[in-house]
């Protein structure tokens, strides 16, 4: 962690065992603020499942994911909540929050955690403004006094989903679909899907945007759209962003800082370019040279 | 076929339609022979003789044949392209409300109409069997509306609610006298309060599952109403519910009683029509309610947890409560409706509250088009306005002999008619989605869109 940023987001120790599938083995990282960080790994890797540990979808089997929004927390209260068996603290430098302690609701609405899913998961059936307004429920929730006040009509009320529109259209405008607002969300071609659920990710106002796959399907020139989208987003909103991705180009291009998994283990965790020369990073995706092979193979017989 | 193309049918078409149909008729000769073509009957002797029917294979031969044919002629017959739901919305939304809003002024002037149509005499049997009983089935379709077609959580027990509802309404006048109007709230609020005991449970559980469960559940329901005696009566019920009264006016003979207030003539008339326009304003009530809540985050959030519930948590919604409210919300218009009931026909047993009435409810619900208020409506109104129709048709044994009883068939055309409407509209009467909110034109969502939830 030489990155002079202020760390957002630490993982340490994370493991997740499914019956004796270890699937994440002792796993530490930090993605830091305002920076995108990339998880890359071959298939089955495990990267995906650190996204559900992060997110909430998982309980991860032992180890701590701290989120620390609003700066470098003094380790004193670090420690502090971990040994209260609290689920979050407001200290001296903003609250800080143990993710894993969290269900992934709360990880959404307390911790400002947005995610997008690599099998896109939109409300097909509701049209692609429903899509951004869902997305903004808790303060729409609120604003309606839990339903009471939004029954009779309040001013607030109409206000606040007011305001809701105007962040939805924004959005809209960003990732060009303003023209499809009205249409259903099953309809819009895949590209147009992937951006929308982008956009309603945004749209909950996180601190943290996962990206899981964000341009598996896509064609050359929307990838290349994709990340111009992405760098965009992250320096208008100073949002950090953290991204699985098989498109190497894109993950080139945009990361700041890049961690290698492979089979549960973390194998590299520097900057794309110490990264992309990593001996060991070329053999867990092109697999081991033959002389290599033969080298294992007299181990193993001795 | 296309419009675009010459005229004149192929002869070959013909022939391929005519094979067509001789094809189903073979079918139906295969099928009406073992069924319909021998009787055994008993003679005089006692003995078991063979009656043939032929003439009944013939018409079964003959209706599958032409019937077959006649599909495949509208199949066949060029048809105008249909506008892709979406484009025409703005229209079909205008005749929506059209359609409304005379629907409304119908049911507002419904007892007036029925009053000078049938006779003061005659006008009791359409204002009770045909406007109240529909009426109680549309609130009760509406109200599971919330649960099945908005929330998309199958739930078979709903008949649990309705009866919480109207025992309620039973237990608290008879053993604090409270007055109809007084158990009204309180039935709605206990049904809604075993909505959330229910909920609890089964919040894990999906589909099938989920499906199970309410049903197991709606059972322990009347077994318990059936088996705790001392409170319920058990199977000998509740008698003497008051009727509602008007304003603290009784609907009787007595000198304090609605018609000698008024300087009427008593007839149990003016009861009938009170009635009615008590279970009309529950259920505007009810739908009232539906589509403001649609329109508000908590709707919207049943509507997105129907689509997808992962994406939902992903998006902070916490689907644990969102589902809770969706049931408490659900039964408490159940409630609503049971307690209606008790006091409309003053005696409840256990009897009334059978799995048949849940299955009938949802029936309503799924034939008229999950999530839609009027398609919800207008099955009610075919599936329970069919039922009276069937006592009304003494006529026909006058052509099928004295022994032909209509209702006998009422599970017949039931089945018939749900086989059929789902071969016709497999998504329900009216599919398509109308959205909560828009940014310049509001289009209907396409029905093959739109989830039917899985939880």
């Amino acid at each position: 962690m030489a990155s002079p940023a202020a760390p957002l987001l630490a993982v340490e120790h994370l493991t997740m065992r499914f019956g004796g599938l270890i699937a994440i083995d002792d796993l530490s990282f930090a993605a830091s603020k305002g920076e995108i960080t990339a998880i890359i790994g071959p298939n089955g890797a495990g990267k995906t499942t650190v996204f559900n540990c992060i997110t909430g979808f998982y309980k991860p089997t032992s180890g701590r994911i701290l989120l620390a929004l609003g700066g470098e927390p003094p380790a004193g209260e670090i420690d502090a909540l971990t040994g209260s068996g609290r689920r979050w603290r407001h200290g001296a430098a903003g609250t800080i929050l143990l993710l894993e302690r969290m269900p992934d609701h709360e990880i959404a609405a307390r911790a400002r955690i947005a995610r997008t899913f690599q099998n896109i998961r939109l409300f097909s059936g509701m049209t692609v403004l429903e899509n951004l307004i869902v997305a903004q429920h808790n303060p729409l929730m609120r604003a309606s006094g839990w339903t009471l006040l939004g029954l009779i009509g309040a001013r607030s009320y109409v206000e606040a989903e007011r305001r809701a529109v105007e962040r939805a259209t924004y959005w809209l405008d960003k990732v060009g679909l303003m023209e499809r607002a009205d249409d259903p969300a099953g309809d819009l071609p895949y590209g147009a899907q992937r951006r929308l659920e982008i956009a309603r990710a945004m749209c909950t106002e996180p601190a943290l945007l996962c990206l899981d796959e964000p341009a598996a399907g896509l064609n050359p020139r929307e990838s290349s759209d994709l990340t111009t989208l992405l760098k965009a987003i992250q320096s208008e909103h100073a949002l950090s962003i953290l991204l699985i991705e098989h498109d190497m180009t894109v993950v080139m291009e945009i990361s700041d800082h890049v961690i290698v998994l492979d089979y549960g283990q973390k194998i590299a965790d520097s900057t794309p370019e110490v990264v992309r020369n990593d001996p060991k990073v070329i053999a867990a995706y092109l697999g081991v040279e033959d002389t290599e092979v033969e080298q294992v193979e007299a181990e193993i017989a001795r | 076929m296309d419009a675009a193309q010459p005229r004149p049918m192929a002869t070959s078409a013909v022939a391929s339609m005519l094979k067509d149909a001789l094809g189903s008729a073979l079918v139906a000769l295969g099928l009406a022979v073992p069924i319909l073509a021998l009787r055994t009957e008993q003679n005089m002797a006692n003995e078991l003789i063979l009656q043939p029917r032929w003439g009944y294979v013939g018409i079964a031969v003959l209706a599958a044949f032409v019937g077959r044919l006649l599909y495949l002629t509208a199949a066949r017959a060029p048809r105008l392209p249909r506008p892709r739901a979406g484009l025409s919305t703005a229209a079909a939304g205008n005749a929506g409300r059209i359609f409304a809003v005379a629907g409304l002024a119908l049911l507002l002037l419904y007892p007036p109409l029925a009053l000078t149509l049938a006779g003061s005499a005659g006008s009791i049997k359409w204002i009770d069997n045909f406007g109240i009983q529909i009426l109680i089935y549309v609130m009760l379709g509406w109200g599971l509306n919330i649960v099945v077609g908005l929330a998309g959580l199958l739930d078979l027990g709903y008949v649990a609610f309705y009866a919480v509802g109207a025992y309620s309404t039973a237990l608290l006048v008879h053993n604090f006298g409270f007055g109809f109007w007084l158990c009204l709230p309180i039935a709605g609020i206990m049904a809604a309060f075993w909505g959330i005991m229910l909920g609890f449970p089964v919040l894990r559980l999906r589909g099938d599952y989920l499906a199970i469960v309410t049903l197991a559940f709606g059972e322990i329901i009347r077994l318990v109403l059936i088996n705790w005696v001392p409170v319920t009566g058990g199977y000998a019920g509740i008698s003497g519910i008051p009727r509602p009264t008007f304003f603290g006016i009784p609907f009787n003979a007595s000198d304090e009683g609605f018609a000698a207030v008024f300087g009427l003539e008593f007839t149990p008339l003016y009861r009938t029509i009170f009635l009615f326009y008590v279970i009309l304003a529950l259920a505007l009530l009810t739908n009232w309610v539906t589509l403001r809540l649609r329109r508000l985050p908590v709707g919207r959030a049943w509507e997105a947890l129907r689509e997808d519930e992962i994406a939902c948590r992903s998006l902070g919604i916490n689907t644990t409560n969102t589902k809770l409210t969706a049931f408490a919300i659900g039964a408490g218009f159940g409630g609503f409706a049971g307690s209606f009931f008790a006091a409309r026909q003053g005696f409840i047993s256990p009897e009334s509250f059978t799995f048949l009435e849940s299955a009938l409810v949802v029936a309503i619900v799924v034939l008229g088009g999950m999530g839609s208020q009027i398609g919800v409506a207008i099955a009610a109104i075919g599936m329970i306005g069919g039922t009276e129709i069937l006592r009304e048709l003494d006529w026909l044994k006058r052509i099928f002999g004295a022994d032909f009883e209509p209702t006998h068939y009422r599970m017949l055309l039931f089945g018939l008619a749900m086989v059929l409407l789902m071969i016709w509209r497999p998504r329900g009467l009216i599919a398509s989605r109308r959205p909560s909110i828009f940014l310049r034109e509001r289009r209907a969502v396409r029905a093959e869109l739109v989830r039917e939830g899985h939880g």
